[in-house]
């Protein structure tokens, strides 16, 4: 009942949001036309205008588009023309989120058994190592990761290849430089979360019960130490599906994340706000997901 | 009588004030009925080494970055010697000494201009450092009353202003920086304000950086600081003061804020490595910075754009890389000290 609820309150929601991406887009001044290669005549550029309904108020674009989306029509691209916006998340959208699902299940991998091992040899110099590592890994920022991981490892050891998106090997490099951020947090929410839980009272009278250490950290704090890395995974999965434009600039993956900042600079209207709508739609979704997903992890929690 | 309550009331503030055994060395020197909780705060800090060194490293690089300029001047008049060696390190002269690997004269090596990588560091340095700051600064500004606001006044005002906050969570950060430098740069580029004076002509760039960069940061310190409030509205000694008299204003600027400086002073320790991220991912795509003037994000950007499988000019990424990170790295552990000092719990 609750989750249906929630489930309904998403259209106004989605509606706000819609409504200011678009107000957003279109109060920066220019627009679309202004860097035409050649410099298009006065006419011409009136008449583009008039072909995409840029020469009406905001409001009744919005109203158009609006009902463009009602029908599943997200409208034309301004910028690549003969594209529309259903095209561009349809060719774009599968690469990013194959990336994107590579780097989720990379920063699960890595940072829950990481965040695990140093909770476990806390004060030891395994748990310095270790969260030294997650730090790391959420200090440095992609578009340093990418060219070192690429320098080493396709330059100079030749061991993967160094761009494009054909082969297997080819989605390594990114899948790393696109999930170490994330991994690192995972790993750094993941010990906190089993610290916290270690000292909570139910575990004592477990252990007081006499019940191995194994048995309680596996199977009674880890339920209740992950719940802040579940929560924190509807963010990073809606981040990482909706793809980055640093590593599919660098490695030159034909993802959605190109387009979302060139759009935002060409004052490619209908781009930039049909993804921001993707982008919101995922986080929406993904957040239910996540508050699902506590009640089952989590008997304690109840929504009412 | 008055004794019995006096020892009680101190073995209830040691059980409160547990915390600092928990860090497993002896007890404070200090008797922690006499010190403030700022000063048991600092005690803590002090004992957590890697935050201590970072606060170490921070400071360095903060002096270093403020007297590398001033060096350069000193030399200029000493001599041909020291004249050398300013025009060798000036971060915008250009030379036919293009790409030389680190070596005595160029510590970190010179770029495709020929220029002086650490100088451009040194230089760079002062934006990024800046840009985190004060951004920072806005965010906290925002947040801060926004938070505290929402929670102190509750009801309607308090759902009004959240949603807000939850509409601008599920926007793309970055489309709404992007758009927000683009809007406001376009319309204050026209303002005839802008146009006549040399000074804001160039300094625009800047103050937009600080400007977006705050007002997209604030989100994550106004959920904090309203949820901070409302536990704090309700507490005894805000209905004493409110029954005393004191009005909304006092009781927030008096009660409320001062209590939640811990909170806040440790999540803006968080906030400033990401306003320099932000910076300089911005600057890597040509929106933040403009090119005579460098950051830590153009840097790397020029380095990323001379990648090539011929030769491979490291020192150009991993000298500006390396900074960044190391600031970033110092940054963060000295947030999670202070968060450990005044024993925050993560929601």
């Amino acid at each position: 009942m609750y989750f249906l609820k929630r489930l309904f309150f998403a259209i106004p929601l989605l509606l706000v949001i819609s409504a200011l991406a678009f107000w957003l887009v279109h109060i920066a001044p220019g627009g679309p036309f202004d860097r035409e290669r050649a410099p298009a005549s006065p006419e011409i550029e009136r008449n583009l205008e008039a072909k995409y309904h840029l020469n009406e108020p905001v409001w009744k674009q919005y109203l158009r588009y609006l009902d463009g989306l009602v029908h599943g029509d997200f409208g034309p691209s301004l910028k690549y023309r003969d594209h529309t916006v259903n095209d561009i998340i349809a060719q774009g959208l599968p690469v990013s989120m194959t990336l994107g699902s590579l780097a989720f299940c990379f920063a699960l991998g890595i940072g829950l058994p990481l965040g695990f091992f140093t909770a476990a040899r806390r004060g030891r110099w395994e748990d310095y190592a270790g969260s030294f590592l997650a730090t790391l890994a959420v200090c440095v920022p992609g578009f340093v990761l990418a060219p070192f991981l690429v320098v080493v490892f396709a330059i100079k050891l030749k061991w993967l290849p160094v761009a494009l998106w054909e082969s297997p090997a080819q989605a390594i490099l990114p899948m790393i430089a696109l999930g170490a951020y994330s991994a690192g947090k995972v790993a750094r929410l993941f010990r906190e979360g089993m610290l916290n839980a270690m000292q909570s009272e139910f575990i004592t009278a477990a252990r007081a019960k006499g019940m191995g250490e194994n048995r309680l950290l596996f199977k009674h704090a880890v339920r209740i130490a992950v719940l802040p890395v579940v929560s924190y995974s509807g963010p990073m999965l809606a981040d990482l599906l909706t793809g980055s434009f640093i590593i599919e600039n660098i490695f030159q993956i034909p993802g959605i994340g190109v387009f979302l900042i060139n759009g935002a600079l060409n004052r490619d209207y209908t781009v930039v706000v049909g993804l921001a709508l993707l982008y919101a739609v995922l986080l929406i979704a993904l957040n239910l997901a996540v508050d699902f997903a506590y009640t089952w992890l989590d008997p304690r929690v109840k929504y009412e | 009588m008055n004794k019995a309550d006096e020892s009680r009331k101190s073995t209830d503030e040691s059980l409160n004030g547990g915390t600092p055994n928990l860090a497993g060395t002896r007890p404070s020197t200090l008797d922690p009925r006499l010190v403030s909780p700022g000063k048991q705060a600092w005690q803590r800090f002090k004992r957590n080494r890697p935050a201590v060194i970072s606060a170490g490293y921070l400071v360095l690089l903060l002096v270093v970055v403020v007297a590398w300029p001033a060096v350069l001047k000193i030399a200029g008049h000493c001599g041909p010697a020291g004249a050398a060696f300013t025009q060798i390190h000036d971060p915008d002269h250009l030379s036919n000494s293009q790409f030389i690997p680190p070596d005595a004269q160029h510590w970190f090596g010179t770029d495709v201009h020929g220029r002086d990588v650490f100088s451009r560091v040194m230089y760079g340095a002062q934006l990024s450092l800046l840009v985190g700051f004060v951004g920072a600064a806005v965010s906290l500004v925002i947040g801060v009353l926004w938070g505290a606001i929402a929670g102190y006044v509750g009801g309607r005002l308090d759902s009004a202003l959240m949603r807000i906050v939850d509409i601008l969570y599920s926007l793309p950060t970055i489309i709404f920086v992007i758009v927000l430098l683009t809007t406001l740069g376009t319309l204050l580029k026209q303002s005839a304000f802008v146009q006549q004076s040399a000074f804001w002509n160039r300094e625009v760039q800047i103050l937009l950086l600080f400007v977006g960069l705050g007002a997209v940061s604030w989100l994550t310190m106004a959920r904090i600081v309203r949820g901070q409030v409302l536990s704090l509205r309700t507490r005894a000694f805000v209905e004493a003061s409110r029954s005393l008299g004191a009005g909304p204003a006092r009781i927030l600027a008096r009660h409320i804020i001062p209590n939640i400086f811990g909170v806040v002073i440790t999540y803006i320790a968080l906030t400033v490595p990401a306003i320099i991220l932000y910076e300089s991912f911005l600057s890597y795509l040509g929106l933040g910075v403009q090119p005579p003037m460098a950051s830590w994000g153009t840097l790397i950007a020029e380095g990323v754009s001379q990648i090539n499988s011929i030769r491979i000019y490291w020192w150009l990424i991993a000298f500006p890389g390396g900074v960044l990170v190391a600031t970033l790295l110092a940054l963060n552990f000295l947030g999670d000290g202070l968060r450990d000092a005044w024993d925050i719990k993560s929601r």
